[in-house]
């Protein structure tokens, strides 16, 4: 919501409020000031569409099909992941999940499906069999809960399939109804941590093993724990040094890391916006729906393979090597040799104005209004998607008399509408710090197509960053790769990305610590994500909070903190 | 086999031979007018929507100029004038920042709509609709249903406690399969046999329903709060189901609409939004009028207007503040064909509930419509002197025909109005000085 009210309105600013932000902008490592007080609480998460959709695939497999709509995702700090963790579930929302759970649950017990994925056979279809019932809701709700079912609970599960066994004279009946009904509670829905008491430091708290398989898994795989990190949590070997190592090089080690990888970046990227953006069909023929969807996957193809190479990120700033199919060829006005479509490898010419994941369809066209670029909507997404820098948003009451004469001739391209604009003292600050930027992508349209001209007039393309000047993209990519802003930026993405949450200021200290050792490791990514989730700090949260008002009993955490577990 | 609860036992037979099913609601017919039920003399049920359209209006371009009835929708609301007898238009009325900052495109919205100007985007109060979807809303299989022509969910403008939206449909499509596929009761159907699907819906429903305090042992207050949110929305499709199992009333004016949706993609062209938005009304017409809801709230244009022309490089919302103004009006030409499409929008809507019959009246005499936008003069998002309207009787409730000239009071009056109106015993609503304690009594019958 926040970022479309932005949309235009950006052009306008307070020049005051501008300088305040550019006070906060990064010092030596590029950290803004954390926004919270207190330590990093345990979050309570609300599970995303990609994870659901992978959930249900690495337990039923990926014939069962996922048909509904998913919750629009909220986001907060730059990433949905951390909205996740203030995001609650909507009636109509809910009413899709019930939908999608009881599809998902019929089919898993259709006919075709039932004797490859239910591991027993009841005595007969028609009547209900707990133990067959027991052995299946176990197996799959320990999958769909990220923990073992309690024994109340899984009681609960079984009685549910009797129940509507018995009425239906249906044994499979029931099992669909009983898993319909953990695919639509809350264990399933959200991903609750819990924090226990840290045995080994007085007063500090970590999450269970659970929690932390649960943590684990999202942040390199994007995906719920698989059966053996379970295991680990279940024997506790997650919770030695030696264990946590073990799992966490098992599970980098795995081709299932490109879609962690890929989630990661998706999210940091905010490429979910191209579901709903469109362009101007009369302007841009061109541009079809399907360009949105393989742009995305262009830049993501163009991340994962050097994250997973172990490539320094900020080469993704500068590098000409891509990837292509020939609908993106189209836009980019390059050929390339590929008879059989799909997929192919491509190297810009060196001296090319592209060169970089932001001279690439997914950034220039996100960025940009349905019929025409917007220099400023690019130049704050840069600041604050990689450099963690937060642009205000523009006042109310600016006056827009300044631009009233559109005949001007010196109004036909954005720069000169945006220095227009950059006159008025209320709008010079912020416009400073995101027009540079955007300006010197300007020879990128709305579509991402190339061009040298706007209204018959050459587009100039210079641009600088922190006061040094460049020409065009391409050399902005480069100026951007020296500051150290961004190397900063993308650790606190993920570390926030693995929490799921605001980082607190007691968080500080750990990010700089990662931001230096990320210096230290070539600015590796995939090291950082090892460096992060093989860390004790990454599992530590704060004292769960005192309910207030709560039965009289002693809250979970008391009776954990005098049983010294 | 472990005991389950009696709640979970009694919602979870079925198949056996004797189905036992709470008594229908609506167990009766209506009189021969068609407007009330026969058994109880009640009226049909009062319906409550809201009606949202993006960047406000040119200012001067749009107030009455005469006060009370026979007032005349001119300038950018002319296209209105159909439906001036139906309708309320409400000037003077402004929202009051305080101390905080102005969220340009939200704060008007959420002052007319929430009694709040917010100090922040997630800071929101709930929306009118949904308090009075709480009261008017219980017994429907959907409490309410939102619509965002533009395409985009998150355009909604119904939001829960914190900013919590409730997501509109984004094409005709998927709304009519939401109402009109599975689930379905034709309440005119000879014929009712409870779904024994929807009864073992309910039992798997109200299994979850009752871990509730086992999840929520370890959660602080935040997230407490929005468990809350799901738990609610989990009681909300209960009652959904509850609904289904009931035998409905027969509902003469309910007929069932064709798949047949023709619509244009999701986006913001304004003729993509003018087709969408005519089928989105055709179907949340037939949606009321088959009793699935009784709460609609439908976005037109988005804050913040991201309408556009084909072809054109301008959004409505760019030319509000780079379109000059005519020298002989004195108003933005661009900027006023926009709101007049808008306007021609709202007509629309408005024909379409008007033009279902219910006996002596309409589908619109029996819903009342807030009518609002996000700023008055959207150049400079001012918030002073909002255009607000209201549509329909409310069954009764509400007097129409009129143009109601406030003197600066806050917005929230027209909300604290409604809800008094939809019978909330409330006498005060809204915030810090938005707060307000002044129904607008011409209004209410």
């Amino acid at each position: 919501m926040r970022k479309k009210m932005f949309s235009r309105c950006l052009t306008l600013t307070a020049g005051a409020v501008c300088a305040a932000a550019l006070a906060m902008a990064p010092s030596t490592h590029g950290v803004v000031a954390a926004e919270t007080s207190e330590a990093g609480p345990a979050a309570v998460r609300v599970l995303g569409a990609t994870q659901y959709r992978q959930t249900i695939a690495d337990i039923f497999g990926r014939s069962i099909e996922i048909g509904g709509r998913f919750a629009p995702g909220v986001r907060d700090e730059g990433l949905l992941e951390v909205g996740t963790s203030r995001a609650s579930i909507a009636a109509s929302s809910l009413e899709q999940y019930d939908i999608m759970a009881r599809s998902i649950a019929a089919q898993v017990v259709d006919p075709q499906h039932r004797d490859m994925l239910i591991s027993c056979k009841p005595a007969t279809p028609t009547a209900t069999d707990d133990a067959c019932a027991s052995k299946f809701l176990g197996e799959v709700g320990q999958l769909l809960f990220r923990r073992p079912l309690t024994n109340a609970e899984l009681a609960k599960q079984v009685t549910v399939a009797a129940t509507a066994a018995q009425s239906s004279n249906d044994f499979y009946a029931g099992l669909a109804n009983s898993l319909a009904s953990m695919l639509i509670s809350p264990e399933f829905l959200f991903r609750k941590e819990i924090a226990v008491p840290e045995s080994a430091k007085a007063g500090a708290w970590k999450l269970d093993t659970y929690s932390k398989a649960s943590r684990l898994s999202f942040m390199l795989w994007n995906a719920p724990p698989d059966r053996e990190l379970l295991a680990a949590a279940a024997d506790g070997s997650l919770d030695t040094k030696a264990g946590l190592e073990r799992q966490a090089d098992r599970m980098l080690r795995s081709s299932r890391l490109t879609a962690g990888v890929r989630a990661l970046f998706a999210d940091m990227l905010q490429l979910d916006k191209f579901e709903t953006i469109s362009k101007d069909p009369k302007i841009y023929p061109q541009y079809t729906p399907d360009i949105s969807v393989e742009a995305a996957d262009q830049t993501l193809r163009t991340i994962s393979d050097s994250v997973l190479a172990g490539g320094d990120y900020r080469d993704l700033f500068t590098t000409r090597k891509t990837y292509l199919t020939p609908l993106l060829a189209s836009i980019y006005g390059v050929a390339i040799n590929n008879p059989n479509g799909g997929w192919q490898a491509y190297e810009y010419p060196e001296g090319d104005p592209r060169a970089g994941i932001l001279t690439q369809v997914s950034f220039v066209a996100l960025h940009s209004h349905p019929g025409r670029t917007s220099p400023t909507l690019r130049g704050r997404a840069l600041r604050e998607v990689f450099l963690c820098q937060r642009v205000p948003d523009p006042p109310g009451d600016v006056d827009f008399k300044f631009v009233d004469d559109t005949s001007n001739p010196t109004y036909r391209t954005a720069r000169a509408r945006l220095s227009a604009h950059a006159a008025a003292p209320a709008c010079a600050g912020c416009h400073k710090m995101t027009d540079p930027l955007g300006l010197s992508m300007e020879q990128f349209d709305s579509s991402g197509a190339f061009r040298t001209v706007e209204n018959e007039t050459e587009i100039d393309v210079s641009g600088d960053l922190n006061g040094k000047p460049f020409k065009g993209a391409a050399a902005m990519g480069q100026a951007l790769k020296e500051d150290p802003a961004l190397p900063a930026c993308i650790v606190r993405r993920v570390l926030s990305y693995g929490v799921g949450r605001r980082l607190s200021r007691d968080e500080t200290a750990f990010l700089n610590t990662l931001t230096a050792d990320f210096s230290g490791d070539k600015y590796s990514v995939k090291k950082l994500m090892r460096r992060i989730v093989t860390d004790p700090q990454f599992y530590r949260v704060a004292p769960p909070e005192v309910v207030v008002g709560l039965a009289s009993e002693p809250s979970v955490a008391t009776k954990l903190a005098k049983s010294g577990e | 086999m472990a005991r389950l609860p009696r709640r979970t036992l009694l919602r979870g037979s079925l198949y056996g031979a004797a189905v036992s099913v709470g008594l229908p609601f609506l167990d009766c017919f209506l009189d021969n007018n068609g407007t009330a039920l026969a058994a109880t003399g009640a009226p049909l049920p009062v319906c409550f929507g809201s009606w949202f359209w993006g960047c406000g209006t040119n200012p001067g371009n749009w107030k009455p100029g005469k006060v009370g009835a026979g007032y005349e929708m001119r300038g950018d609301f002319a296209p209105l004038q159909k439906f001036q007898k139906k309708m309320n238009v409400i000037s003077g009325t402004n929202v009051v920042l305080d101390d905080k900052q102005l969220l340009v495109h939200f704060t008007g919205s959420v002052g007319i709509s929430a009694g709040s100007a917010p100090r922040g985007f997630d800071t929101t109060p709930p929306t009118v609709d949904t308090l009075i979807a709480d009261v008017i809303g219980k017994k429907t299989r959907f409490k309410s249903i939102e619509v965002c022509c533009t395409g985009n969910p998150i355009h909604t403008q119904s939001r829960r406690e914190g900013n919590q939206l409730n997501p509109g449909e984004a094409t005709p499509l998927a709304l009519y399969t939401r109402i009109f596929g599975s689930g379905f009761i034709d309440p005119n159907a000879a014929n009712f046999l409870p779904d024994p699907k929807a009864l073992l819906r309910q039992s798997a429903l109200s299994a979850v329903s009752e871990s509730r305090k086992d999840f929520e042992k370890t959660l602080g207050a935040n997230d407490r709060q929005r468990l809350d949110q799901y738990f609610t929305s989990l009681r909300e499709l209960e009652q959904g189901v509850e609904a289904e199992l009931q035998k409905p009333a027969p509902l003469e004016s309910c007929t069932v609409p064709s798949g047949d949706v023709n619509a244009k993609s999701a986006n913001s062209e304004i003729e993509a939004v003018t087709t969408n938005h005519r089928l989105f009304a055709g179907l949340l017409a037939h949606a009321l009028a088959c009793g699935q809801t009784r709460v609609v709230n439908m976005v037109f244009g988005d804050s913040n207007s991201s309408l556009r022309r084909a072809g054109e490089s301008q959004t409505h919302h760019i030319y509000t503040h780079e379109e000059p103004s005519d020298p002989k009006t004195g108003y933005q030409s661009n900027v006023g064909w926009f709101v007049g499409r808008c306007m021609g929008g709202l007509a629309t809507f408005l024909e379409t509930l008007d033009g279902v019959r219910e006996g002596d009246s309409t589908l619109l005499d029996r819903m009342g419509l807030l009518i609002f936008t996000d700023t008055s003069y959207a150049r400079y998002h001012s918030i002073h002197d909002m255009p607000i309207m209201t549509a329909g009787r409310a069954g009764g409730r509400l007097k129409t025909g009129l143009h109601v000239a406030a003197d600066g009071d806050p917005s929230s009056r027209l909300g604290l109005t409604l809800q008094q109106a939809y019978g909330l015993p409330i006498s005060v609503w809204g915030t810090d000085s938005m707060r307000t304690t002044k129904t607008i009594t011409d209004i209410v019958a």
